[in-house]
């Protein structure tokens, strides 16, 4: 092949394209399209064991790896941030297996892997993100056994779960949870959207592009394709409600998006920026400034040889 | 004091990498150890990094001991890493451990039996005394120990074939031919065949499986274990080729096998027998290969009608705990950022706090 031979990153050709050989890449395209086709229902799949640990990524990798090609350009964020030392080494590693472009700018990527967050920007068709997935099991905090769940789900049996919310009002007087927020897909299947904060579960709604979730270590794949219908669970007397903050971005202004808080001193003076790294430098970019413009979190040391 | 934000970087990473090489090597005046004296003067921790890692190589294992800093997890994920990205040509023939070189053969159920007891080289009945002769350099190579005068009987038999005639132990009956059970290729899925559960013994973290099975001991699920045999020795690897259609050697690997006896009261249908549980390891790994048996006879509680109320007797907990690199992976996973999550907890608990004590003192709120 051509484009194989054209590769510069010789070190790395002792491997595969992408790390993974072509005949596991088949076998999870396999289940991203079995999990495509049930939305919100958990695939397994035969998960290999990857040079990163289980619970740092391993899914995500797998996924990502089994659709990534020499055209792609890849995003990789933690917390919703690039330069976090995770993400900055995923993408490392895809920059040097898949040869692909690297982007820290939303609209630029075709593949954004993350963990934690969805990227305040909306996705576009064409665009697919991949999820890091510690547990897969939305009811599994409920209900240990595996054998049991997998009943659960194919009897539709969700009561533990709402009473369970239930419980959380008649002790706190809300709903508790704050982020993996349980979501039903297309009025069928109970999903774990990964722990994102519930801020960012309406995102999921309808939304054009593709969302891929991978669990590596509990070897499971789940996806929900383009404009397929995701309610976060709620109660008609006690609605589904999304964080929001007093403050807004220190940064940039923003009022509207997911906020980091920083700890300042030792006097408990704080600071809130946006967590989404990308969307607060462009919006700095456009103009917009925040109470704390001038912050050093603004313009990070540039590192020797970047 | 101000703090400063931790900015992850590239460079950061590479820094610290080489400052955990410089920390692997140690003091430079002291000479590096070399792989080599590893594999042969480490051997039973290079044993435990073949037999959890899934793979026979002794080289491979003493290099991952070395890289790992002496870390045997990080060493058996290191060999773990490297054997997933190797190629798969076929499956051996099932080994014969009858035909075992025997270097190490004890029965703790009968004072003699055929084969005789072989102690080989073991720690019991050594005494628990540091050897400080051990820290002086330049010590001469220890005398070979003697000879026996008899030659050592071969095949050796195995237990079973000692209560072969009275049916008193169980048979191990194949169940198919059917290719096993890949737990590195397929999902856990349950309820487990014996095949997936032996692998995922097999790869189980010593620690683990030697607590539950201490755990089972103390009453926690008993299996009312006797040791019926414990072999150490190096076993004949069988594969055929397609084009040949024969079983040719291909190599041997040194293998640990336990078979524990445990008792079965029998039932309307069937005679009392003895049951067995079965425990195997590459390498010299006894305590491995005993855990692995008593925890494999407790996880059979079904087919013996045994009722499940121990954690050892737990198939889904036993099996989906019992793997190093998964565990340390996700343990260790609570080192990365989880600061989104954590300013969503850390709202609600300040909002929940702040309704408490307007609960508390609804007057004052009033008053304000």
């Amino acid at each position: 092949m051509s484009a194989a031979e054209s590769r510069p990153n010789e070190a790395e050709r002792y491997y595969n394209y992408a790390y993974l050989d072509e005949q596991t890449k088949r076998m999870i395209r396999r289940a991203i399209l079995k999990a495509l086709a049930i939305p919100g229902y958990q695939a397994p799949f035969g998960s290999r064991e990857m040079p990163v640990p289980y619970g740092w990524g391993t899914g995500g990798i797998q996924l990502t790896a089994a659709i990534i090609g020499p055209d792609d350009v890849y995003k990789c964020i933690d917390q919703g941030a690039d330069d976090t030392t995770n993400a900055v080494s995923i993408r490392k590693f895809f920059a040097r297996v898949a040869d692909v472009a690297t982007t820290d700018n939303t609209a630029e990527a075709t593949i954004i892997q993350t963990r934690h967050r969805i990227p305040e920007q909306p996705l576009k068709a064409g665009q697919v993100l991949v999820f890091q997935v510690p547990q897969p099991e939305p009811l599994r905090g409920l209900e240990a056994r595996e054998t049991e769940t997998r009943a659960m789900h194919a009897y539709e049996e969700y009561g533990l779960q709402y009473v369970s919310l239930y419980e959380n009002i008649s002790a706190f007087g809300r709903i508790a949870a704050t982020a993996g927020y349980p979501v039903m897909v297309e009025e069928r299947y109970l999903m774990s959207p990964s722990p994102i904060p519930k801020f960012d579960n309406p995102k999921m709604d309808d939304n054009e592009a593709i969302l891929l979730f991978g669990a590596g270590r509990e070897k499971r794949i789940y996806a929900i394709p383009p404009h397929t219908r995701v309610r976060s669970l709620d109660f008609e007397d006690y609605p589904f409600e999304v964080q929001t903050w007093e403050e807004n971005c220190a940064l940039c202004g923003a009022e509207d998006s997911y906020l980091d808080e920083v700890v300042l001193d030792d006097a408990g003076n704080r600071m809130f920026v946006c967590s989404d790294s990308h969307h607060c430098g462009q919006r700095r970019a456009e103009g917009h400034v925040g109470p704390m413009a001038g912050h050093q979190l603004a313009n990070p040391v540039a590192e020797d040889g970047q | 004091m101000a703090y400063v934000s931790v900015k992850g970087g590239e460079k950061a990473i590479e820094n610290a990498h080489q400052w955990l090489a410089e920390e692997r090597r140690g003091d430079p005046a002291v000479e590096e150890v070399a792989v080599a004296q590893i594999r042969e003067q480490l051997s039973l921790a290079v044993d435990r990094v073949m037999a959890e890692g899934s793979c026979y190589d002794r080289d491979l294992a003493a290099l991952a001991v070395k890289q790992a800093g002496g870390d045997l997890p990080e060493a058996i994920f290191l060999v773990r890493a490297y054997r997933t990205t190797l190629p798969r040509f076929g499956g051996s023939e099932p080994v014969d451990t009858e035909r075992m070189i025997v270097r190490r053969r004890i029965s703790a159920a009968f004072k003699d039996i055929p084969g005789g007891q072989v102690l080989g080289p073991t720690f019991d009945y050594t005494h628990r005394l540091l050897d400080f002769r051990l820290a002086a350099d330049g010590a001469a190579p220890p005398e070979p120990a003697p000879l026996a005068n008899e030659p050592q009987a071969w095949p050796m038999p195995t237990i079973g074939s000692v209560f072969a005639h009275e049916d008193l132990l169980e048979h191990d009956v194949r169940s198919s031919d059917d290719a096993p059970f890949d737990l590195t290729r397929e999902p856990m899925s349950f309820p487990a065949g014996r095949d997936q559960r032996l692998q995922a013994l097999a790869r189980g973290d010593e620690g683990f499986l030697l607590s539950l099975a201490y755990s089972s001991q103390r009453g926690w699920g008993s299996t009312h274990p006797l040791c019926g045999e414990i072999r150490l020795g190096e076993v004949a690897v069988e594969f055929i080729p397609e084009e040949l259609g024969f079983p040719i050697e291909i190599g041997e690997v040194t293998l640990t096998e336990c078979q524990m006896l445990s008792g079965f009261a029998g039932s309307a249908q069937k005679a009392p027998q003895f049951t067995r549980g079965y425990g195997l390891a590459f390498g010299h790994s006894e305590r491995k290969a005993m855990s692995m048996a008593i925890v494999d006879r407790a996880l059979r509680r079904g087919e013996v009608g045994e009722d499940v109320d121990a954690p050892v007797q737990d198939e889904e907990f036993v099996l989906y705990h019992s793997d190093n690199v998964e565990a340390s992976g996700f343990v260790q996973h609570l080192k990365l950022p989880h600061y989104v999550d954590f300013q969503a907890d850390l709202q609600l608990v300040r909002r929940l706090r702040r309704e408490h004590f307007e609960r508390l003192n609804p007057s004052k709120e009033a008053a304000e």
